[in-house]
C-alpha cells in the first residue's frame, strides 16, 4: 500500500491531536508486520533475495550517498557485519539514489562488506513509503519487522534490539 | 588587532571552515554540501503556510521544485510540483538550472527537498545558491524539520505520485 507509514501517522496525529505522535508513528508501522519480499540485482552482480536470508537477522538499510546521516551510520553496520555474522547476522543497504554509480563509489570508498541494492519508488511504497532517510529495519529470523528506526538513530540502542533479536533462535 | 582578538577570530574562521572542507572532501569534487542553515530565516515558508499558498487561486501560483531524489519524488511529492534534482549533485544543479533558466527572475519558486532532517540536508543549501546566483529574487524554501513524510505527508497536505 503506498505511503502506508506517513498516512497511518498522519491519521493517528489527527486521532491525538498532537504534532509530535507523527514522527513516532511513522516509525512503527511496520513493526511486527511481515517484511515485504524483494529480490533484486546488488551492486556487486549478485542477487539481493530477502528470502534467502529467513533464518538470520536482517538489518536493512535505506539509505543515499547525499545523505550525511546515512554515511555516518554505515560504517558500524559494516563492523556489526563482520562481528555478528557467525550469529546470524545480514546487513542488507538499499541505496535510494537516481545513479547506480554514486552508490558503488560510496560502497568502495566505505569498504561496505554487505550486499547493496538499488531501490526505487516501487520499492519504497512496499516499505511503507521511504520519505525520509536513513530508514533501518531490524527482521528477525522469522522474516517479521521487529524495530524500524528513522533519522539519526541511536546506534547503541539499535545494537542492544539487534543483539536480543540474535539470541532468538 | 591584537593577538587574543586575533586569536579569537582565527578560531572562529577555523570552527566554520573546517566542517565544510572536511564535508567537501568526504563527498569528493563536484558534491556541494552547504547547509540548509545557511539559508536565511526570511527564505523560510512553514508547511502550513505553504499549503495556505497552493490552495489560494492566484494568477500566478508558485513554482514548485523538489531539489531531491527522484526515488522519493516517484513516491510522493507536493501537488504540481516539478523534479529539478538533487541539489548537492552536479547534475542535480544543471537539471535546476533547465527548469527555471526561462522564468522571470521576479518569479516566486519554492523549493523544497525533505530527504533528512533540516539540518542535515544537502540539496536544500546549494539549490538556494544556485537560484540566488541564477538572479532569482523570490526564492523560498520549504521548512521541513524531520523529513516530507513526517511534515508533509503525514500532516494530510496533498501529494501526487509518479511523475
Amino acid at each position: 500500500m503506498p505511503l502506508r507509514r506517513a498516512m497511518t501517522a498522519g491519521v493517528l496525529a489527527l486521532a491525538c491531536g498532537a504534532a509530535g505522535v507523527a514522527q513516532t508513528a511513522a516509525t512503527k508501522t511496520l513493526v511486527n508486520a511481515r517484511a515485504p519480499e524483494f529480490a533484486r540485482a546488488g551492486l556487486d552482480g549478485r542477487r539481493v533475495d530477502l528470502k534467502a536470508y529467513r533464518g538470520k537477522v536482517v538489518l536493512l538499510d535505506f539509505w543515499a550517498t547525499w545523505c550525511a546521516p546515512c554515511q555516518a551510520e554505515m560504517p558500524r553496520f559494516a563492523a556489526w557485519q563482520a562481528q555478528y555474522a557467525a550469529q546470524g547476522l545480514q546487513v542488507i543497504g538499499i541505496s535510494m539514489d537516481d545513479d547506480a554509480g554514486a552508490a558503488k563509489s560510496v560502497i568502495t570508498k566505505l569498504g561496505l562488506n554487505y550486499p547493496v541494492a538499488m531501490g526505487d519508488a516501487k520499492l519504497g511504497e512496499r516499505y511503507g513509503g521511504v520519505l525520509g532517510l536513513p530508514l533501518t529495519l531490524l527482521i528477525d529470523r522469522a522474516g517479521v519487522v521487529r524495530a524500524e528506526f528513522e533519522g539519526e538513530a541511536d546506534l547503541t540502542a539499535m545494537e542492544t534490539q539487534m543483539k536480543a533479536l540474535l539470541r532468538q533462535r | 588587532m591584537n593577538s587574543r582578538r586575533m586569536l579569537r577570530v582565527a578560531l572562529m574562521a577555523a570552527l566554520v571552515v573546517t566542517p565544510v572542507a572536511i564535508a567537501r572532501a568526504q563527498w569528493g569534487s563536484g558534491a556541494q554540501t552547504e547547509s540548509a542553515d545557511s539559508i536565511p530565516q526570511a527564505n523560510l515558508v512553514q508547511p502550513e503556510a505553504l499549503n495556505q499558498m497552493l490552495r489560494t487561486e492566484r494568477a500566478h501560483p508558485p513554482v514548485v521544485l523538489q531539489v531531491g531524489s527522484r526515488a522519493m519524488f516517484d513516491q510522493a511529492h507536493i501537488r504540481d510540483a516539478i523534479y529539478a534534482g538533487p541539489g548537492s549533485q552536479p547534475g542535480g544543479r544543471e537539471l535546476l538550472r533547465s527548469r527555471v533558466d526561462r522564468l522571470p527572475r521576479t518569479a516566486e519558486i519554492v523549493i523544497y527537498c525533505g530527504c533528512c532532517p533540516w539540518q542535515r540536508c544537502p540539496n536544500l543549501g546549494p539549490a538556494f545558491a544556485e537560484l540566488e546566483q541564477m538572479g532569482f529574487k523570490n526564492v523560498k524554501v520549504l521548512y521541513l524539520a524531520n523529513n516530507f513524510g513526517t511534515d508533509w505527508v503525514a500532516k494530510g497536505y496533498p501529494v501526487r505520485q509518479g511523475d
